[in-house]
C-alpha cells in the first residue's frame, strides 16, 4: 500500500511539474493567433473536405463529423440501443444486439477503421470494436448503418481491435483481459500460467464485407492492449502490444508496472494461414453470435456459431515473436512504408521504434534472448531502429502524415509531438486541452495518408467550454499540419468519449451515399407495396397491422377490435420514394420508443396496450405541411370483448 | 435537284429523333428540392427525369388537387402523335426521293413544310391546352385551396415555354433534343425548297 501511495505522489508531482512548465501563451488561443477561423469556416450550404468518424466510447456508437468544420452530421447506432431510431427496440434490429450473454443494450466502442484495398482507403466499410462484450461491427458506408456484428468468443475486453489489413483481409480482436480458456470456475489467484489471451483473426469477404472468425491464436496470459497491421513490406504481419507480462491478477496499477520491458507481439498471419491449411489447428467448442442486417428485408438475423479454430502460439514455431518494448506500451503504430514499428511506452518519456528489416534479420539468424511460454523473445538492441528521446510524458499513440513525419500523443504532458522518422528528432510540440488519447490523420494508418489535418481526441476539457455541471463534454481539437509547425484551428465537443477516429476525403464516400430504399426491392416479411394490401390480422393474441405511410396519412388510420392482453405489431412501410422524407410512428403508452422509417423501408413496433379506451398514434417526424394531420386512433376493448377487428381509412 | 432531294430526305429523317429523345421538359425546383423534380415529355408518353420524379410530383400535387400525370393510355395524343410524326417522316422521305430523281417539283418540299408547320402549331396548341387543363381542373375537395389576391382560385399550369413561379416551386419549361432535331429537320426541308428553287432557276 505504501508503495502505491509513493507512486501516486510521484506521478502527481510529475503532472504538476509538467503543467507548470507548459508554455500556454501560444496554441491555446489558436483562432486568434492567425487566420484559423478562415481555415475551418465552411460556408452555409458548402460541404466539408473530410468525413471524420469518431468512436462514441461509452456511448457505444460512432459519430460522423465533417472536417475542418467540426460539425456533427449523424450518430451511427452500433452497440447501444437508441430510442431515436428505435435501434435495438424495433423487432427488426433487436437481433443486432444479441450475444451469447443474451440481449446486450450497451457497449463501449473504441477504434473505428476504414476498409482498405492495396493499402489505401477504399471507403466501403468502417469497422469498430465493442470493448466490454467482445464484438466487431461492420458499418456500410452507403447507408451509414450497422450491417453486421460478430461476437468474439474466448475474449474479454476487446481492445486491440479491429484495425484492418492492407486489403481488408482481416480485422482482429486481441483480448485486453486474459481469462480461463475455455471459461471455467477456478480461483482468481491461479491466474499465472493458467489464464490465456486469444488473438482473433476475422476474415472479411472482399465482395460483400461478410465477417467470419477465421482462427484464434492462443497466447500467454498477458493483456493485449492495441494492435496495428504491417503494411507494404511488413504486410502479412500483425503487431500487438502487451502489458501485464507480470501476469498479475490484482492491483495491476502497481503489479503490472514492474517489468522494465513488456512486449510487442509480432504475429505472422500468413504463417497462421499455412498452419490452418496444414490442419495444425484445434477445433474448440464455442458459442458466439453472428448478427447480420439486410437492406433487402430491412431486418436483422442472429445466428449462434458453435466452434472456432485455435492455433497455439506456444506450440507452433514461427507464428509469434516477442519484441521487448519499454514500459507497458499502449499503442503500436506502423509507418506508411511498413519499416518502423513504434511502441508507445505509456510510462516512459521515450518512444521506442523497432525496425522491421532488423526484426526479420534477427528472426532469420535466430538471435533470440530467451523465450516466454515457448515464444522466442528477440534482443531489444538487435531490432531497435531508434529512440525518440525525452519527447514528452506518457506516449499513447502515433500517426503519420506520409511526408516522413510522425505525430505522437502524450497523455500525461498533454501534448502532441511531431518528430521525424529516421532521425528521431523532435520537430515541434503543441499543447492540447487536455490529456489526449489517440490522434488521427485521415488515412494516417494507411500507405497513403492525407496529411493536411490532425485531430487530437481529448479525455478532459475542464474550462474549455461553457460548464454544464459536473459532467462536461470531451473534445476533439483540429490542427493544421501542412506547415513546419502544427497550428491549432478548432476545439469541438464530441459525443461520449472519442477514443480513436478515422478520416477520409469526403468525395470518396459522399457519392455512394444512398438516398432512399426502393420500395419495389423491399423484401420485408410484413411489407406492403400498395394501400390495397393494408389490413389488420389476428393470430391468437397477436394482432398484426400492415400499415403504410405517405405524406400525410397512415393507411389504415382507424383500428378497432384490439383487446387488453393483445400484442399489437405495427408493421409500417414508408411508401415515399423521395430523398429525406422519413416518417415516424409513436403510440401513447408505448413501452417501445418511436419508429423512424426511411423511404421504402419497413419497420415493426410492438405495442402492448394496458388501458381500455381509444388511443392516438401520430407521425413523429415533421414530414409535410399536413404533418399535424398525420395521425390515427386505435380502439382498445376489454379482454374477452367481442368487438370485430377492423381497420379503415377515410370512412 | 439531287442536293435538294437529299436535304429533304435528311430533314424528314431528323423527325425520327422524336421517337428516341424527349420533345419537351419541365423542371420543378424549390428550396426543399435542390435537385429539381422533372418530367420529360416524349411523343408517346411522359417520363420522370429521375426514377421517382413522376411519383413525387403526383405526391405533391395531391395537396392542391391536381390530377396525376397521365399515363400513355390516358391521352389519345400519345398514340396519335407517333403516327403523325412517323407518317410525316415517311412522306417527307418519299417526297425527297421523288425530288431526287426529278419526278416532282420542289414545290412539294414547301408543301410538306407548311403541312408540318400547321401540324406543329396544332400540336403545341393541344399541348398548351393540356397544361392549362392540368393546372386549373382541380379537385374541389383539394387539401389546399389557394386564391390569388383578387380572390379567384390560384391555378398551377406550368408555362408552355420559359420559367414561372408556382407557389414554392419554380417551373422551367423548355424544348429538348427531340424538338431541336425536329426544328432543324424542318429548317432543312425549307432549305431543300430554296435549293430546289435555285437549281431550277439555274437550269432555266
Amino acid at each position: 500500500m505504501k508503495k502505491t501511495v509513493n507512486i501516486l505522489v510521484t506521478l502527481l508531482i510529475t503532472l504538476g511539474l509538467f503543467s507548470c512548465n507548459q508554455d500556454k501563451s501560444d496554441g491555446d488561443k489558436g483562432a486568434l493567433a492567425s487566420n484559423a477561423a478562415e481555415k475551418v469556416y465552411v460556408a452555409p450550404g458548402d460541404h466539408d473536405e473530410f468525413y471524420a468518424f469518431l468512436s462514441g466510447g461509452f456511448s457505444g456508437q460512432l459519430s460522423v463529423y465533417g472536417l475542418p468544420s467540426g460539425r456533427l452530421f449523424k450518430v451511427i447506432d452500433v452497440f447501444s440501443q437508441d430510442p431515436q431510431e428505435s435501434y435495438g427496440y424495433s423487432e427488426e434490429t433487436k437481433p443486432m444486439l444479441n450475444t451469447s450473454f443474451g440481449f446486450i443494450p450497451w457497449d463501449d466502442s473504441h477504434h473505428p477503421d476504414i476498409s482498405q484495398t492495396k493499402g489505401v482507403l477504399d471507403g466501403r466499410w468502417i469497422f469498430i470494436n465493442a470493448n466490454n462484450t467482445p464484438r466487431i461491427a461492420r458499418i456500410d458506408l452507403t447507408t451509414f448503418e450497422t450491417a453486421e456484428i460478430l461476437e468474439i468468443p474466448n475474449s474479454a475486453g476487446n481492445h486491440s481491435s479491429p484495425f484492418v489489413t492492407e486489403n481488408t483481409e482481416y480485422v482482429v480482436a486481441g483480448t485486453r483481459f486474459s481469462v480461463p480458456i475455455p471459461q471455467r470456475d477456478m480461483p482468481i489467484k491461479d491466474y499465472k500460467g493458467k489464464f490465456k489471451g486469444a488473438l482473433s483473426f476475422v476474415s472479411v469477404d472482399p465482395e460483400n464485407g461478410g465477417m467470419e472468425l477465421a482462427f484464434q491464436i492462443l497466447m500467454p496470459g498477458f493483456d493485449y492492449d492495441l494492435a496495428h497491421p504491417g503494411r507494404d513490406k511488413s504486410h502479412g504481419w500483425f503487431f500487438f502490444t502487451t502489458y501485464n507480462t507480470e501476469e498479475a491478477n490484482s492491483l495491476l496499477e502497481v503489479n503490472a508496472s514492474q517489468n522494465d520491458k513488456d512486449f510487442i507481439a509480432a504475429v505472422n498471419w500468413k504463417k497462421a494461414e499455412e498452419y490452418i491449411k496444414a490442419g495444425k489447428f484445434k477445433t474448440m467448442p464455442a458459442n458466439y453470435a453472428h448478427n447480420e442486417y439486410s437492406d433487402e428485408t430491412h431486418s436483422a438475423t442472429s445466428t449462434m456459431l458453435k466452434e472456432v479454430k485455435v492455433l497455439d502460439a506456444s506450440e507452433l514455431p514461427g507464428l509469434v515473436y516477442f519484441l521487448p518494448t519499454p514500459k507497458s506500451p499502449h499503442g503500436v503504430d506502423v509507418d506508411p512504408s511498413g519499416e518502423y514499428i513504434v511502441g508507445n511506452g505509456k510510462l516512459s518519456a521515450n518512444l521506442t521504434v523497432h525496425s522491421f528489416t532488423k526484426m526479420m534479420d534477427a528472426i532469420e539468424n535466430k538471435k533470440f534472448d530467451g523465450e516466454a511460454y515457448g515464444i522466442p523473445i528477440l534482443k531489444f538492441e538487435d531490432i531497435l531502429a531508434g529512440t525518440v528521446k525525452q519527447a514528452g510524458l506518457g506516449p499513447l499513440h502515433t500517426e503519420f502524415d506520409g511526408e516522413g513525419n510522425a505525430y505522437t500523443s502524450f497523455f500525461i504532458s498533454s501534448e502532441v509531438v511531431k518528430w521525424k522518422l529516421g532521425t528521431w528528432e523532435v520537430l515541434d510540440r503543441n499543447p492540447v486541452f487536455y490529456s489526449v488519447g489517440h490522434v488521427m490523420i485521415p488515412g494516417g494508418n494507411s500507405r497513403d495518408p492525407f496529411g493536411k489535418y490532425l485531430l487530437s481526441l481529448n479525455k478532459i476539457t475542464k474550462d474549455r467550454f461553457l460548464p454544464t455541471g459536473p459532467e462536461v463534454t470531451q473534445s476533439a481539437q483540429l490542427f493544421d499540419i501542412t506547415g513546419d509547425k502544427m497550428e491549432l484551428l478548432l476545439d469541438f465537443p464530441t459525443i461520449g468519449e472519442p477514443h480513436y477516429a478515422a478520416g477520409i476525403p469526403a468525395d470518396m464516400i459522399a457519392k455512394n451515399s444512398k438516398k432512399i430504399f426502393k420500395l419495389s426491392e423491399n423484401n420485408h416479411k410484413y411489407a406492403i407495396k400498395t394501400t390495397q394490401e393494408a389490413r389488420v390480422e389476428r393470430n391468437g393474441n397477436e394482432v398484426h397491422v400492415y400499415m403504410s405511410m405517405i405524406r400525410s396519412h397512415f393507411t389504415p388510420d382507424n383500428i378497432e377490435g384490439v383487446k387488453i392482453g393483445d400484442k399489437v405489431y405495427f408493421h409500417i412501410t414508408n411508401f415515399e420514394q423521395d430523398f429525406d422524407v422519413p416518417h415516424g410512428f409513436a403510440i401513447i403508452g408505448g413501452h417501445n420508443p418511436e419508429l423512424l422509417v426511411m423511404p421504402g423501408a419497413t419497420e415493426t413496433l410492438l405495442w402492448e396496450p394496458t388501458k381500455v379506451g381509444v388511443w392516438p398514434f401520430y407521425c413523429t417526424d415533421f414530414c409535410s405541411a399536413l404533418h399535424q394531420e398525420m395521425s390515427g386512433y386505435v380502439r382498445v376493448s376489454p379482454a374477452g370483448s367481442n368487438t370485430d377487428l377492423t381497420s379503415s381509412l377515410g370512412e | 435537284m439531287k442536293k435538294a432531294g437529299l436535304l429533304m430526305i435528311l430533314g424528314s429523317l431528323l423527325l425520327l429523333g422524336l421517337f428516341k429523345f424527349p420533345l419537351w421538359n419541365i423542371m420543378l425546383g424549390a428550396p426543399q428540392y435542390p435537385d429539381p423534380l422533372g418530367m420529360n415529355i416524349f411523343i408517346n408518353g411522359i417520363k420522370g427525369v429521375s426514377e421517382f420524379d413522376l411519383q413525387n410530383i403526383d405526391g405533391l400535387n395531391h395537396y392542391i388537387g391536381m390530377k396525376t400525370i397521365p399515363k400513355p393510355e390516358q391521352m389519345w395524343e400519345f398514340s396519335t402523335f407517333p403516327l403523325v410524326i412517323g407518317g410525316m417522316a415517311f412522306l417527307g422521305v418519299l417526297i425527297g426521293f421523288l425530288g431526287f430523281f426529278g419526278k416532282i417539283s420542289y414545290h412539294w418540299f414547301l408543301g410538306w413544310f407548311i403541312l408540318m408547320s400547321i401540324l406543329g402549331v396544332l400540336g403545341m396548341y393541344d399541348f398548351n391546352s393540356w397544361l392549362v387543363e392540368y393546372g386549373t381542373d382541380l379537385d374541389p375537395n383539394a387539401i389546399m385551396k389557394m386564391t390569388k389576391p383578387d380572390g379567384t382560385p390560384l391555378t398551377y399550369e406550368p408555362p408552355l415555354l420559359g420559367s414561372k413561379k408556382i407557389m414554392n416551386f419554380m417551373a422551367h419549361s423548355y424544348p429538348r433534343l427531340g424538338a431541336y432535331m425536329m426544328f432543324s429537320g424542318m429548317l432543312l426541308t425549307l432549305a431543300a425548297y430554296f435549293v430546289g428553287k435555285k437549281t431550277q432557276k439555274q437550269k432555266s
